[in-house]
This record gives structure tokens, sequence and C-alpha cells, in this order.
């Protein structure tokens, strides 16, 4: 079938199979590898983007169910002038990543719970981001880094 | 001012937070370009025997390129310990996860069709699914061994008289449970074979050269006609130390097929096939005075190795490490590395020490409450003390430097000991449901203690640019950034200019790379190595530009610039002059640091959980952690190191088990089941600094990888079981589930 999608604001129109996943259609298909996949049964949340501004990890939706619909990647997040988004701007200076991996999932993970709650507490972040696991970091420093991003200071 | 020691961003960041990195999966690559995708057949079943495999109807499947077999390969055998493991199961499956076929297709949707399609016809037959089963070899894995106990290392039999005259002895057997690596990067492999017939494989690995040779022995080559690169590693953790067998497998097949082979393992794959860790189940015997002064300490060590026993060093590794902190003046160990029908056991995160840790601390904390001894007191009587060093420990390890006592009081100063202390008691008077429960441990590891040395190669470029070339293999560690900022501080050029290399086994043709934390201590010590050779050579063309003697010149490093010493008014001149006057390729050295020998690491960990006694429930309040590797590169790194340790070293205390059923069927084998741990289940940690350098390299650091696992594991367990403590509960065993601490408390409740 035929699959139209506007990824990070530019047209992809492929042909795929019926049960082309979305991810493997913005890996594959629109050449897009930083969204990674890192389970199979929805739990790890590497997967994570922006379906029409909505978190949704793409391993559990079909490329189909977006069709005709918007989807951000971690490469859209930058702004026109090429600046860091505040959010991947913040996993940098708090050291929220460490191999990577989960990283651009947890990054739009944490696009989508500042723009539902701009001004989260530290447990609001640990809950908020309870979908996306990483190896490497304890959460820690994600959670710094969301509290940065949205403008408080960083007490820990 | 030095940037070393400062809090410095990572040069890594860049691309990770804004196209992410280049994985394995990711790459796109020329020569990659056809490649066909690869998928695993795997035993559903612990043990059988395979009657027939029929690949028929596979090979007739939409999109099939090849099916292959163990009947096909043509590979040299391959040892794991004492037993030839196959490449693909032949006769027999061992563990449900054991490779049987390799399907080869065009496209990967059409991988797990075609797999399904591969028929084999499985006899099962007994099955050895725990520890208890395989010692008492009723069922072997190896009919021809006589007995499942692969290696004992240590004391044969425990001497019958060791705790005579001990006033106290206290006992008790430990499970250190099986636990899942999984990073968050599952395994991955892509093989080449080019016109010149080399192979080029990338593979997810924390050890370029090392899979360089397992895969060139594998494939019976030499292995000049292998190159290895590792592209960004999602993770490792032990678990991706050089090559597992799948990358030959896939070597072979991509030979076959005549194409380029891709493969990447699914995550429930991944968490039956991939290594586990830890695994033991260990009886502590510890024998004193009631002044809490311990006279022997006895570690009997059972190592599961899985089905194959690809890794027998660890058992030894914890007798090695099995006296802790302690100045225990007589020690017994033993060990027994022993077959089951399970996926093998390999190294985790802190591989051996975290084991032997929890087991001391575990007996630590049973003593103390045997004698009624405050367990940060009874600690301090045994502590090996700073004047001691360096000290040989009756289990022969070579401790180089230590403030043990020094370390734990800093953690109960930070944390306000003696406030918990009488808030507990508070709580426990007023009847509080919710208990609370202070736990301690008490650590030392040993880092780079393979000993094996590092290659470092630093090239000054005729632009005046730095690149240097590890041998160390980081994936997630930071050390490039680590390294430039040695770097920068010893030459004097900034890290902009700076590029830290690695991975390709073309680039950097001998090196050992990632594990053990040893990458600083002996891969930092190489480059810093090189760059003094390069630095010698340097002064000689400085000397001719500004027409002065060699030994009238310094380094300015501040500046980056060469000038007379004593007289900098009398001229000087930069690395850009120096570097173009040398022209191409004469500032390069290239070194083997192999003087480094290992270091102890050690540290103190205070973990705070409140335990709700009518669900069973356990909640970090609080970890206090006090993790010493001697001086510090770069703050925020070295912090992130210790933050990664406590959310492992914590997940195994209070969640993490891969688990079997009696007929070795793994039930927690998908991310679903297993309980890898979250952000809501980990409080914030409270670090506490503490740096005591060791004379056992030019940098005088140890590692820092595993560390703080190696401390938390204990300290929330040891949390955990005081917290029941007034209930009468003495010892449960990780993890500390709701179900089992509600058993627990249960079972105390009924006695009474």
């Amino acid at each position: 079938m035929k699959v139209s999608i506007e990824v990070n604001g530019n047209a992809v129109t492929e042909e795929v199979e019926d049960r082309t996943l979305l991810v493997h259609y913005l890996r594959e298909n629109a050449g897009l590898t930083g969204t990674n996949i890192g389970c199979d049964t929805t739990s790890c949340g590497a997967c994570t983007v922006l379906l029409d501004g909505e978190s949704v990890k793409s391993c559990t939706v079909l490329a189909a169910q977006a069709d005709g619909h918007k989807v951000t990647t971690v490469e859209g997040l930058r702004g026109e002038d090429g600046d860091l988004h505040p959010v991947q701007r913040a996993f940098r200076e708090q050291h929220g990543l460490q191999c990577g991996f989960c990283t651009p999932g947890m990054i739009m993970a944490s696009v989508s719970l500042l723009a539902h709650n701009p001004k989260p507490t530290r447990d609001e972040v640990r809950e908020g981001l309870e979908g996306n696991l990483c190896r490497c970091t304890g959460y820690h420093n994600i959670v710094s880094a969301v509290i940065d991003a949205s403008g408080q200071e960083v007490g820990q | 001012m030095s940037i070393v020691g400062t809090r410095v961003v990572r040069i890594e960041d860049q691309k990770l937070i804004t196209t992410g990195g280049t994985y394995v999966d990711d790459l796109r690559e020329p020569a990659l370009t056809g490649a066909v995708h690869a998928m695993f057949v795997r035993s559903p079943i612990a043990h059988a025997r395979i009657a027939s495999i029929d690949t028929a109807e596979a090979l007739a499947a939409p999109g099939v390129v090849g099916v292959y077999t163990a009947a096909d390969l043509d590979l040299a055998p391959r040892k794991a310990g004492p037993v030839v493991e196959p490449w693909l199961a032949a006769d027999v499956v061992r563990y449900v996860g054991e490779p049987v076929a390799l399907v080869l297709t065009e496209h990967r949707y059409q991988l797990a069709d075609a797999a399904e399609l591969v028929d084999v016809d499985y006899d099962p037959v007994d099955v050895v699914a725990s520890i208890d089963a395989a010692l008492s070899d009723e069922t072997l894995l190896y009919p021809g061994k006589g007995t499942n106990v692969m290696q004992v290392n240590g004391t044969a039999e425990f001497p019958a008289d060791s705790f005579d005259g001990c006033e106290v002895v206290v006992t008790q057997t430990i499970v250190n449970q099986r636990v899942a690596p999984a990073p968050l990067e599952v395994r991955g492999a892509a093989c080449a074979w080019g016109e010149d017939g080399r192979l080029t494989a990338w593979l997810s690995t924390q050890n370029a050269q090392l899979a360089r040779g397992a895969v060139a022995k594998g494939l019976g080559v030499g292995e000049e006609q292998v190159r290895v690169i590792t592209p960004d590693v999602g993770g490792g953790f032990g678990a991706k130390i050089g090559s597992d067998p799948e990358p030959v497998v896939l070597g072979w097949a991509a030979k076959r097929a005549g194409r380029p082979v891709r493969w990447t393992e699914t995550r429930s794959e991944n968490l039956t096939s991939m290594t586990h860790g830890r695994a033991q189940q260990n009886t502590v015997t510890i024998g004193g005075r009631r002044d809490g002064t311990v006279e022997v300490f006895r570690l009997d060590v059972v190592q599961d190795a899985g089905a194959y026993p690809r890794a027998l060093f660890l058992p030894t590794l914890t007798e090695l490490m099995a006296s802790g902190v302690y100045h225990f003046p007589k020690i017994e160990t033993r060990s027994r590395g022993l077959v089951t029908n399970t996926t093998p056991i390999a190294a985790y995160r802190g591989a051996g020490r975290p084991e032997a840790t929890a087991a001391i601390e575990r007996a630590m904390d049973l003593y103390a409450t045997e004698i009624g001894l405050d367990p940060a007191e009874f600690r301090k009587v045994n502590f090996i003390r700073p004047e001691e060093f360096p000290y040989k420990t009756k289990s022969g390890a070579n401790y180089d430097s230590g403030e043990y006592a020094q370390a734990l009081d800093k953690v109960l100063d930070a944390a306000d000991y003696a406030g918990l202390r009488a808030e507990q008691k508070r709580r426990r008077e007023a009847g509080d449901p919710v208990a609370l429960g202070l736990g301690i441990a008490s650590y030392v590891e040993i880092t780079g203690g393979d000993s094996g040395g590092e290659s470092g190669r630093v090239d000054i470029n005729p632009d005046g640019t730095v690149t240097a070339y590890t041998g160390s293999s980081p994936h997630g560690q930071g050390l490039d950034t680590s390294l430039a900022m040695l770097l920068s501080d010893q030459l004097g050029i900034p890290m902009d200019r700076i590029t830290i290399k690695h991975g390709d086994t073309d680039e950097v043709p001998k090196a050992i790379g990632t594990f053990g934390s040893r990458s600083l201590q002996l891969g930092g010590s190489a480059v810093r190595q090189a760059a003094e050779q390069v630095i010698a050579s340097a002064r000689e063309i400085a000397a001719d530009l500004l027409e002065a003697s060699p030994e009238d010149l310094e380094l300015n490093a501040g500046e980056g610039a060469w000038q007379v010493k004593g007289a900098p008014a009398s001229g000087s001149i930069d690395w850009v002059r120096v570097a173009a006057r040398a022209g191409e390729g004469a500032l390069s050295a290239d070194v083997w640091f192999g003087e480094g020998t290992p270091t102890f690491p050690f540290g103190a960990h205070l973990a705070v959980v409140e335990v709700d006694t009518e669900t069973g429930k356990v909640v970090v309040r609080r970890i206090i952690a006090a993790d010493d590797a001697g001086p510090v590169i770069n703050p925020l790194v070295f912090r992130g190191q210790r933050h990664g340790g406590l959310g492992q070293g914590i997940a195994q205390a209070l969640l993490e088990i891969m688990a079997y059923d009696p007929d070795g069927n793994p039930t927690t084998a998908t991310l679903a089941d297993y309980s890898f741990i979250t952000a809501t289940e980990l409080p914030d940690f409270e670090l506490v600094d503490s740096a005591t350098p060791t004379t056992r390299n030019p940098l005088g650091v140890k590692g820092i990888g595993e560390a703080a696992t190696i401390g938390s594991t204990p300290a929330v367990h040891n949390a955990v079981v005081d917290a029941l403590a007034h209930l009468g509960v003495r010892h449960l065993d990780m993890p500390t589930t709701p179900q089992r601490v509600w058993e627990a408390i249960s079972v105390k409740g009924e006695a009474k």
C-alpha cells in the first residue's frame, strides 16, 4: 500500500507492505535512523516519536495508521537556525545520556512530557518517563535534564 | 588552570542528541548494499536430542536466500571451558535460545515467517534447571564428563575444625540471582567479504580486536583476513566482550551466500541468547569473638555457568575478593562451576566482585545482628587500616590503597546515620506499618584485573590538530572526552582540535578493549605515554626552529607553546608551527602500556528503604554513596558512571531476576516480563566525594565503571532485611520483591 507521512516537515511517500511498522517506515523508507528499536513488547520506548505532536511508541503503530499525519523524530527537533532544542541542550548539559541508544526516544518523550506539564517536579518527570528505559544513567541525570529544559533550577 | 578535574560536557553527545548514534543496524555503508537479513532459529526446549531438521519448507518461503544447519558448517570447534560449544546445535540442545539454524532472506519482514517453517524434531530429555539439580548429577549435560561440575578451585574439602574456638559462628546460604545484562541495543552484526578476500565485520562489541581474533579463529583464517569495526555501541555491561558464536556463523554465511549479511536480534531473543550474569549460590560461614573481632571467614561459591561454561573465571574472581575490606586473619574459599540447562553465564557489570561483596556484606550484617552490635561499628572493628597498604589478602589479592573507615564515615555523616537510627527506633515503637531499614555495604573491587596492557597512539598532524587512537573501546563511558581532556592538559592543545579514534582493527591493530573498568587506568596511561614520546620528538623540532638546545626548552602546556626555560621572553613557538615543520607522520608515537597492575577501588554505600509490611513493597528512599577510584579526570562522567552503577545495582537487589521454571523454560524472557528497572523505582542519588590515588599507573587512577554496582546491591539488600529485623526476619534472598518480602513477614507471623 502507498503511505504518505509528513516527517519532520518533509513529505515522504512510499509503497510498503501493509504490516510495516511506523518505526521501520521511518528507518528504512524515510532514512532516519535516529529512532531506535530496543524491544518487541512496547516496553522500552527507544522508538518514541511524536505523531501529530503526541508521543507514541513507533514500534506499535502501523505506518498505515500514520498515513496523512505528521511525525517528528529526533532529527526534526532542531530549530531552523540549527540550534539545539532546549531538551537536546539539557541532555548534553546534564549528562543525561551515555551510550545514546535510548536517547532519541527519551528526548522525544521528554518533549511530550514538557508540553503537557511545563514545570514538572522530579517525581513527575520520573512518572512521565516510566515507559522509557535506560540502562546506563540510572535516570538521575535524565530527570535533571528535563528539569533543566523546563527552565527550573537543577537542585541535584 | 588545568582542565583535568573540571566538569566538561561530553564531545560524544552532539551526534547522539541530534541524529542519534550510528549503531550496527543504522549502517548504510556501500559495502552492505544488497545485504541479506539473518535470523537464528533457536531451541524452544531446554534439553533435547535433535531427531531431525527439515528445512525444505523454509527454503521455499518467499525471499529465502539460504537456510543453514550444523550439517552445512565447516568451522573449527569452539570451546567453552572444558567442553565444545557448537556453532549451531547438531545433536543436542542444552538451553532455550540455543541456535539451531540460520535463515537468510531478502527482506527483514520475511525472516520470522521463514524461520517458523524450519521444522526441528526435538526429543526432550530430563532437564537440569537449578544448581541443586546440577549438583545431584542425576542428569548430566555432558555424560562423558561424569559430572555437571566443570571446575573446582580452592580448598577441595573444608577442614572440620576451622571454627573451633570461635565464640560466635554464623552461616547462611545466599543466592546471587541470575540477571540479564540487557543493554538497550541488542546484539547485532553486519558481515561483508571484499574482493580482496577479507571479511569486514561490523559488530556491537566492547573489544574489536578480541572479536577479530575470535572470528578469524572460528572461520579458520588468519587475523589479517578479518577487519572488525565497532560503530557506536548501545551499551555492553560485560555481555558484549569479544565475540559470541553468532558473528562467526554470520561471516561464514556471508561467504556461502555470496552476499553481505546483516543481523539484529530481537529483544526476546536477546534475553535468552545473550549471556546472563551473576547466578551464584554462596554459603558464608563467619566466626570470631563476641567483641566483634572476626577470626575466620569461609566462602563456598557455587557458580551456575549455564549450559556452556564460557566464563569459569567468574567464581575464582569471587574467591579472590572474598574477604572484601576486612582484615581477617583466616580465609577459606572454594568454588565450583557447574552446568545447567540455561543460558550461558558471562561477565555482567562487576563480574565476580558483586557476588563476593554481596556474600561478605550479608555475612557481616548477620554477624552484627548475632552479637547485637551496630553494623557500622562492627565493620570498623574489622577494616583493613590505611597504614597497612599495600595489603595482601589471605585470598591472594594485593590491595594498593584504601581509606575504608573514612569512606564509611563520610557516608554516615552525609546521611545522618544516628538520626536515621533514632527515627527507626521511634517508628518501630509507634508500630508504624511502614518499616524503615538502613543497609550498609563497604566494598573493595579490582579493576584492570587482567593486567593485559593497552595500546595508545598519538599523532600531531601537520595542521597542529591531534588524532589519538586508543585500544579501549568506549560505548557510553565518555572516554573520548576524558582522553581529550588528558591530552589537552598534557600538550596544551585545545580539546576541539583533538580527535579520539577507536574500534577499527585496521586503524588500531593491537588492543584489548573495554572490560573490568580498565579503560582509563590502562588505555588512558597508554595515550599519556604516547603523548610523552610525541613531546620528546617535538622538542627537537622546536629547538631547531628556535635555534636553541633541546634540553633548554620547555613545553608551556598552558599556552600550547615551546619556550626557553626561564626565559620565555626570548621567544616561543606554537604547535602549529612545530607540526608544520615536522610534516606528516613525524610527530607520531604508538605505544603499548604494559606495566599497569590491578588497582582496587573501594567505597561505602548506605541505603535507606521503607518497607510496607502490609503489602511487602520496598521503596528505596535514599542511597548515599562514596565511590573512591582515585583522582577524577571529569566529575561529569565520573558521577555518571556511579549513577549507572547505582541503578543497576539497586535493580538487582529490588527487582531483577532471569527466572526459569523446573522444565528450564525462561519465564522472564521479554521486557514485558523482565523487571528492568524504571525511573519511578529509583531515588535521586546522593554522592559523597572521596579520592585516594594509586601508585600503580602514571595517572594514579582506578576504574569507576563497575564500582557503584558492587556497593549498592548489598546496601539495599541489607536495608530490606534491616527493615524487617524487628519482625524476626534474619535473611531473605534477592530480588526483594513484594511477594518475597510479604512471604518472609508472613512466615514469621505464623511462627509467632
